[in-house]
């Protein structure tokens, strides 16, 4: 074992017994990076110097004061929607190549106030609009359990980095599943917060109503500690919740005895891939073997949720990218004589297909004539979604589903039909329609590569889907199992 | 047709962007194919339903009418494709 | 046979300490770009945050102009493109304003007429262009300050009551004046903290239906409005005469030329994409709140101004003039803490103070000359250390530099001349110097009388009390 291997439970452990250092930690990792990302390519910037520089700081205070916050020493990655002081902040967009964020989004500064280590910043499909992670401007990242497939999206960068021991772990964003969905294929832990869980100031929208942040770990319990760290009500972010934050790792190991899991039948069509719902099923009976009382349910408006999705989405985000205008910062034409000229090329310049196809839809749905035709109709679809999972959670704890109806697709697959790419999400948008916490952790192999398996809970209840999604871990050894990095 | 190229054009004018032909008509393409999944909800029956703009049952979230420190003028400006002394500068508004 | 259909929009700037969504300042004047910050920037990331005295004082216009509060309301996104608008999103309110259905009174030739007012909303200013070269320049650019950018704003809109340019100034008049009472602006038009855009249009006489109307921009002072609706009435007059139709459109008022012009458009028909802001949560303004608001609301100039004409037994015109300013109306009531006649008080505020203060264009605010300073003058004015007339010389010395009337008046040695026997010595030294105006006084020519007392003012540099004079003059006239 290698230190990078470990997770943050296990190098908290080697930490306070001064078996190892911060240094050692940080330089074995950076070495694991220079090594297998030139094939995993999760890393749009590494602060390599940096990051040495701060886990030697930590060395010395160490040696003078025992106790440590949990995250201390513990090098991290970060997706490039979150602004960073000082370092470039790109949204995978060549409208944001240079640009170099003045202030820290709220996460940086609690992960900077336990002096977590920052190792760079990961790869993203362009303003988190994707599934795949080929939509960023900049490059692809690889599945690191088959370099030819993609490591799901629009957090592909974070859950590969992590999948590859290339961080212990990372930030991402999630706003159709794109924390959940990469986490599946990539075989990590994934995790949605509550919408309000966790600040959003710093994050670069794209749909405000629907992104947060959330961590991508090796482990649940992992998960469980860097959610107590980002998650509280912030004074920047008037959507943030004033809701205390649990104990959730002391909560994990609670049990599931009588635990009530609803099985919505809306999440196991036809089309789903057979051998996913295989696993998927045997991971529900192990539940069940350990006192979990497992049901099947209904979510009439599934179907719908994710058509809404694809007019609200878009709506926002429509809006959210225009103040992308070449004006304050950012990309700008080099010859524009006027000024809408200067808006157009530098718009049409800097934004790649997928964000301009969202743009235009969300510009189109907003517009007069079509407001109450479409926007104003998807938001009322998404009352009866959120209506839906009331109903059951009246009934259930949490609810078990697939994260994704397949494993991860080649590279270049689906990159030529939108609306494929648009059906992959069908399994976790519903959770951000409604804002419900959710959360994807490894549950099999389907052919050589990762299933993911979803819990989602009640609002601000995700200590019920963490303590079930780490009965069912440690039940099993699916963590456990790492890929070969190798073409 | 749900919705044309000149309307395609018309929306790209409005969001500022601007497409070559080629992409005006595959997004036209694609935009139809779209509208038309998406027009599937005209199925439900939403006549009794409320809208959900948000979904937490948040009210009244404030600050107070306290001044707190401005950025300095290098900050502001770090960024800033072109800018002339204080200010930043854009072409002209025809 | 026609006429004329007036409603007018006011942006007001609040005089909150920071800007309506971030911590900033918006303190008026600063160096370009020194007042900002990433959420006024419209940064990648950042976030809006509600300045909670925005919506008090948005709530406390509605009250004093008597609209219905909003129980529940919130915000939303008006999109468009724009240099000064560095969200390309306007974060204002669209179909739930705080304030709604209200009305302000003004007062109409013999009558007082209600105009309604259709809302009151929040939303967030613009920033400042500057544009720089001349039109025919090629490197033309144009710079950008952001300092204003998030300053809070009130939209005011009317409904469409007012029947003529002197309404719609008489209903601004009032608009500011309550504004101003209710201390939750400047209302400075010259600074931009009080904007105007009138929307205009004409009808036949008897007509239900609205004719096409214009909207005006680039009104920034009382007489502009007036001057560019009456511009507009006259234009719209013609074109109907001639049997032409009026476009709808959006004009600007050109103040060197005295005409309107048609404004080109920003950008094509305005699509604004409204849709609820979802950065921001709902405003529910309760019972509790509302009342709490209610009662720190001062009193209006209406209240103000009847209480003046009861309590003070001031006449309805004086009332008007002192009360349509609320510092002028402060200054009065504090001058009357020392000094105990109304009526006299007012009368030289009207005359004397107002003028001054017109001339040198100051605000009352502004004046070296302090409330109690001036009823000091008036009480010796009262008591007879100086005459009426010198004392007008004092107050314009005291205007210019704020000294004390007493100091004035011993520095130059102004002092009333009462003394009897000085009087006498003086009076008589004219009477022997103008034989001919004593025989013209005999003869019945009052004038000569007059002719005379001016002389005696004359040697005595005005300082000769006028009434002791008269007694005086007349009695030693008698004598001989």
């Amino acid at each position: 074992m290698e230190l990078y291997n470990y997770t943050i439970t296990e190098i908290q452990d080697k930490l306070k017994s001064n078996e190892i250092s911060v240094t050692d930690v940080t330089k074995s990792v950076l070495k694991r990076i220079e090594k297998s990302d030139s094939k995993v390519k999760a890393y749009i910037e590494v602060t390599g110097e940096k990051a040495l520089q701060a886990a030697k700081e930590i060395d010395d205070e160490i040696h003078s004061e025992k106790k440590l916050s949990p995250l201390a020493g513990i090098p991290m990655a970060i997706k490039d929607n979150m602004c960073i002081d000082g370092i470039k902040t790109t949204c995978g967009s060549k409208i944001l190549e240079n640009f170099v964020s003045p202030y820290n989004a709220t996460v940086i500064e609690k992960l900077n106030a336990q002096k977590a280590i920052l190792l760079g910043k990961l790869n993203m499909d362009e303003f988190a609009m994707g599934s795949s992670t080929e939509n960023s401007a900049f490059f692809k990242t690889c599945n690191p359990w088959d370099l030819k497939k993609v490591p799901g999206g629009s957090s592909g960068g974070s859950a590969a980095s992590v999948a590859s021991d290339e961080a212990f772990f990372a930030l991402g964003s999630d706003t159709g599943g794109s924390i959940r969905q990469p986490a599946s294929f990539c075989g990590v832990v994934g995790l949605k917060p509550t919408y309000g869980r966790v600040s959003r100031y710093g994050l670069v929208a794209y749909a405000s109503s629907l992104d947060q942040i959330g961590p991508i770990t090796k482990s649940v319990e992992d998960a469980a500690i860097v959610l107590e760290t980002i998650a509280g009500q912030d004074p920047f972010d008037s959507t943030s919740a004033n809701i205390p934050v649990d104990n959730y790792r002391k909560n994990l190991k609670e049990g599931i005895k009588g635990l009530k899991v609803g099985i919505p039948k809306e999440y196991f069509p036809d089309e789903l891939n057979p051998q996913v719902k295989d696993v998927v099923m045997k991971a529900a009976a192990d539940l069940e073997s350990m006192g979990a009382l497992v049901e099947e349910c209904s979510l009439p408006h599934t179907e719908h949720a994710l058509t809404a999705y694809y007019i609200i989405a878009p709506a926002e985000a429509s809006s959210n990218l225009a103040r992308f205008d070449g004006v304050r910062y950012g990309y700008r034409t080099p010859v524009a004589d006027d000024l809408l000229t200067m808006y157009r090329k530098t718009r049409q310049e800097g934004f790649g297909t997928e964000v301009k196809r969202r743009i235009i839809m969300g510009t189109y749905v907003l517009s007069s004539g079509y407001y109450d035709a479409y926007y104003l109709r998807a938001l009322k679809v998404r009352t009866l979604v959120k209506n839906d999972l009331n109903k059951a959670f009246q009934k259930y704890d949490c609810l078990l589903t697939p994260t994704s109806p397949t494993v991860a697709f080649n590279l270049g697959e689906k990159i030529n039909d939108p609306l494929s790419m648009y059906l992959a999400d069908l399994f976790t948008i519903p959770a951000n329609m409604a804002g419900i916490p959710a959360i994807s952790v490894p549950c099999g192999f389907s052919n050589g590569l990762p299933v993911g398996l979803q819990l989602m809970g009640k609002p601000f209840d995700e200590s019920t889907i963490l303590k079930a999604a780490y009965a069912y871990e440690q039940n099993n050894s699916w963590y456990k199992s790492k890929p070969s990095i190798e073409d | 047709m749900r919705i044309n190229k000149k309307e395609v054009e018309h929306v790209a004018l409005l969001a500022r962007l601007q497409l070559s032909k080629a992409e005006a008509d595959n997004y036209t393409e694609q935009l139809n194919s779209i509208l038309g999944w998406v027009e599937k909800l005209n199925q439900l029956d939403i006549s009794e339903v409320e809208p959900t703009s948000h979904v937490l049952p948040m009210s009244n979230v404030f600050r107070e009418d306290k001044v707190t420190t401005s950025f300095g003028i290098e900050k502001v400006l770090a960024n800033a494709p072109d800018s002339k002394e204080n200010f930043f500068r854009v072409p002209k508004i025809v | 046979m026609y006429e004329t259909v007036i409603g007018l929009e006011v942006h007001v700037e609040l005089k909150t300490k920071s800007k309506i969504f971030c911590g900033c300042s918006t303190e008026f004047g600063a160096k370009a770009n020194t007042q900002v910050c990433p959420v006024c920037l419209g940064m990648p990331g950042v976030l809006p945050v509600l300045n909670k005295k925005v919506v008090e004082y948005a709530v406390l216009a509605g009250v004093s102009l008597n609209c219905k509060i909003a129980g529940y309301s919130k915000l939303d996104r008006k999109n468009y493109f724009y240099p000064d608008l560095p969200k390309a999103y306007q974060i204002s309110q669209y179909d739930l304003p705080l304030c709604q259905d209200g009305y302000l009174e003004i007062e109409t030739e013999n009558t007082v007429k209600r105009i309604g007012i259709t809302r009151i909303h929040i939303e967030e200013d613009a920033s400042k262009l500057t544009h720089e070269g001349d039109t025919i320049s090629q490197s033309e650019t144009t710079l950008v300050d952001f300092n204003r950018g998030g300053v809070p704003l009130i939209e005011i809109v009317s409904e469409p009551d007012l029947r003529s340019p002197e309404e719609a100034v008489e209903y601004l008049a009032n608009l500011k004046a309550i504004l101003q009472y209710i201390d939750i602006s400047d209302c400075k038009m010259e600074e931009g903290s009080l904007r105007c855009d009138g929307n205009i249009s004409i009808r036949l006489r008897g007509s239900e239906d609205y004719g096409t109307r214009s909207e005006i921009k680039n009104i920034n002072s009382f007489k502009t409005l007036q001057k560019a609706l009456e511009y507009e009435i006259e234009r719209q007059k013609n074109l109907l005469n001639a049997g032409e139709r009026i476009i709808q459109e959006t004009r600007t008022w050109d103040d060197g030329r005295g005409i309107t012009l048609p404004l080109r458009s920003k950008e094509e028909a305005h699509d604004y994409r409204y849709f609820p802001e979802p950065d921001l949560v709902s405003i529910k303004v309760d019972n509790k709140w509302l009342d709490r608001i209610k009662l720190s609301l001062p009193e209006l100039p209406e209240a103000k101004r009847a209480r003046f004409i009861e309590t003070f037994g001031l006449p309805v015109y004086d009332a008007e003039v002192l009360t349509k300013d609320k510092g002028l109306a402060q200054y009065f009531e504090e001058g009357l803490k020392t000094y105990n006649n109304p009526k006299k008080l007012s009368n030289w505020i009207m005359a004397d103070f107002l003028r001054l203060l017109n001339v040198e264009q100051m605000p009352v605010s502004k004046s070296l000359v302090k409330p109690e300073q001036m009823a000091e003058l008036l009480n010796m004015i009262e008591k007879g250390i100086i005459s009426g007339k010198i004392a007008k010389d004092v107050f314009e010395n005291m205007f210019k530099t704020g000294k004390d009337p007493y100091e004035i008046v011993k520095e130059q040695g102004l002092g009333q001349i009462s003394d009897e026997n000085k009087l006498k010595e003086i009076i008589d030294k004219v009477i022997v110097n103008n034989p001919k105006s004593v025989e013209d006084y005999f003869a019945g020519k009052e004038k000569a009388l007059g002719y005379m007392v001016g002389q005696i003012m004359k040697e005595t540099k005005g300082q000769a009390n006028p009434q002791l004079v008269n007694t005086i003059l007349k009695s030693s006239l008698k004598i001989n």
